[in-house]
């Protein structure tokens, strides 16, 4: 078997594992890009609806309702976050921070003090499974899909109207009445959810869930957020922005496939992913400099400034 | 209207930098009044305007809107009275966000926001005709984001939205300082526009004296946290600028000493 075709032979299951990913980046997009609050709960909660799926599932509780388990308790993990921040004070990173380091021995209990629950393919009815990547991509898609319309939804209403104000300008959103607390609230729940759910399906796809499994995911979701908004840039749709993160994580588990099919082994991928992720974000602060460099070199030339404060476009639009 | 009682804040106290920025203030503005604010640097101005917001809450006093004491209600909650301009262009409304969609959440001020459309039928052909006599051109561009916008055209959206849904008071917190002489005159005349149509009870903080004098029905000069000069009627319409120099002096007991309030 040469190269290619090992690395197509593969492609089903890394197209697989970024539409599982992809919902645990539609979460994080919620947070990073909608709210701007850099949550990083995210990789507790991962590994928390990953436990609560196994362990409903090894007793005996259908797959689907044991999904449903793990959208809550990601859920819950969020709404922790929300209160240590909000109620308490705490600054949104460190709230995260401190949620993610009291997760884990809470997931460890949820599997019963073990650091794995096995929840194989052979043992129970499951929704995912490596054994057929070609059947979880069609389900994974599936939720992909369903999510991406309910978020396209939630975020034309009034109260998703009202979390976006809050991301964009919590002073103006406060002026005009809005509880900033109670949207930062809604979203992180939300968002954690979908982590949450996407832990439960990749338990069932890789037939365990592992208290490691969530190390480095917001790194993962990152990537994907950022390789979607790279590749997505000229799409200005709210929908086809989330696509666009559904599609980042796509690639990222390809680009994965492709370097280790060149030699390198997982563990050096949490290098490369950081690499991209601080390159991608380095990209419009330099192009940002540069532009200001021009400008400086041309108002010194007329002795004019062409660009007053106000008259500059906002900088986080 | 607005009644501020003996409001007192001062921030950092016990430390070195311990600022007593209001001092036992008491003002009442009755229905349809609109009030100038002037005064120095840390005179209180936008201290003030802070305070009935609710932006922190204050050390003491009490404030009331319309009858209603909102003295412990948090910022989001006083909203549904108060309807809000700011100095920076940017703070008044979300620059991620469209025309349209700026407006409409102006237009729940107050309200509880539900899952239904953030925009409902026929509210953007509310929302043309309302951005029409700005004479902007903002009626055809009302899927652009705001943050395209100049600081100007922000301004005038920002009024727009304080006023779409009548506030009670109508606080302009020196709206025009950090525009252009053009676009600030532009964004004066909206502003007088505006309050004359829906006889909104006004708070309007200026570094300006003229525009002090020319607009509102009453001046007020605060100095040191708290009111010195109120002046209104057929008296506040014969003021001019020496004048008020003058009484400055007269009410503090020191010259004016800032050159920002001099030179405008």
């Amino acid at each position: 078997m040469n190269f290619f075709t090992a690395l197509l032979a593969q492609m089903p299951d890394a197209v697989a594992k970024g539409l599982i990913w992809g919902l645990m980046a539609l979460g994080v997009y919620i947070t990073y890009k909608i709210l701007d609050f850099p949550d990083l709960t995210v990789d507790g909660s991962l590994c928390t609806g990953g436990a609560v799926a196994a362990v409903m599932i090894v007793n005996g509780i259908p797959a689907p309702v044991a999904l449903v388990g793990a959208l809550i308790a990601g859920g819950i993990t969020g709404a922790v976050t929300g209160i240590l921040h909000t109620k308490m004070g705490i600054p949104g990173i460190l709230a995260g921070i401190l949620s993610q380091l009291a997760l884990y021995p809470i997931n460890l209990r949820i599997m019963g003090n073990r650091s794995n629950v096995s929840a194989s393919v052979d043992a129970s009815p499951v929704m995912a499974s490596i054994r057929y990547p070609e059947q979880t991509c069609l389900i994974a898609l599936l939720f992909c899909v369903g999510i991406v319309l309910i978020l396209c939804w939630f975020f034309g209403t009034e109260l998703g109207s009202a979390v976006r104000a809050t991301g964009s300008n919590p002073n103006m959103a406060r002026a005009q009445g809005i509880n900033t607390n109670r949207t930062k609230m809604v979203a992180l729940v939300l968002s954690n959810a979908l982590v949450g759910l996407s832990g439960g399906l990749f338990a069932q796809y890789q037939s365990a869930s592992d208290v490691h499994m969530g190390r480095g995911a917001i790194g993962i979701g990152l990537a994907a957020v950022i390789i979607g908004q790279v590749l997505f840039s000229r799409v200005r749709a709210f929908g086809g922005q989330l696509t666009g993160v559904v599609v980042g994580a796509i690639v990222y588990y390809i680009v994965i496939a492709l370097v280790i099919r060149m030699g390198l082994n997982t563990n050096d991928m949490k290098l490369i992913s950081a690499l991209v992720v601080a390159i991608f974000l380095a990209i419009p602060y330099w192009k940002n400099n540069l532009a200001q460099k021009n400008r400086r070199r041309n108002s010194s030339a007329d002795g004019t400034d062409k660009d007053p404060a106000w008259n500059r476009r906002s900088n986080h639009a | 209207m607005l009644e501020l009682h003996q409001v007192c804040k001062t921030f950092n106290p016990g430390t070195v930098n311990e600022k007593t920025a209001l001092n036992h203030l008491s003002l009442t503005l009755e229905e349809g009044d609109f009030a100038t604010v002037i005064g120095g640097n840390g005179a209180g101005k936008s201290t003030m305007l802070n305070a009935i917001a609710g932006v922190w809450p204050v050390d003491e006093g009490s404030i009331r809107i319309g009858g209603v004491d909102v003295t412990d209600l948090t910022e989001y909650r006083r909203a549904l009275y108060l309807g809000r301009v700011f100095q920076d262009p940017m703070v008044g409304t979300a620059g991620d966000m469209t025309i349209e969609e700026n407006l409409a959440l102006a237009a729940r001020r107050g309200e509880k926001r539900t899952l239904r459309w953030g925009i409902r039928k026929g509210e953007r052909g509310q929302f043309k005709e309302l951005l029409k006599p700005l004479g902007l051109g903002l009626e055809d561009r009302l899927t652009a984001k705001v943050g395209l916008l100049s600081g100007g055209q922000r301004q005038a959206l920002t009024l727009l939205m304080a006023s779409l849904k009548k506030p009670r008071v109508l606080l302009l917190d020196e709206h025009t300082a950090a525009l252009d002489p053009k676009t600030a005159a532009k964004v004066l005349e909206i502003s007088d526009q505006i309050v004359e149509e829906h006889k909104l009870t006004t708070l309007m903080v200026t570094h300006n004296m003229k525009d002090a004098i020319a607009h509102g029905n009453r001046l007020i000069m605060l100095d040191a946290g708290r009111v010195i000069l109120d002046i209104s009627g057929e008296e506040k319409k014969k003021l001019t600028v020496p004048d008020l120099l003058a009484r400055f002096t007269k009410a503090s007991g020191e010259e004016m000493e800032n050159d920002r309030l001099l030179l405008a």
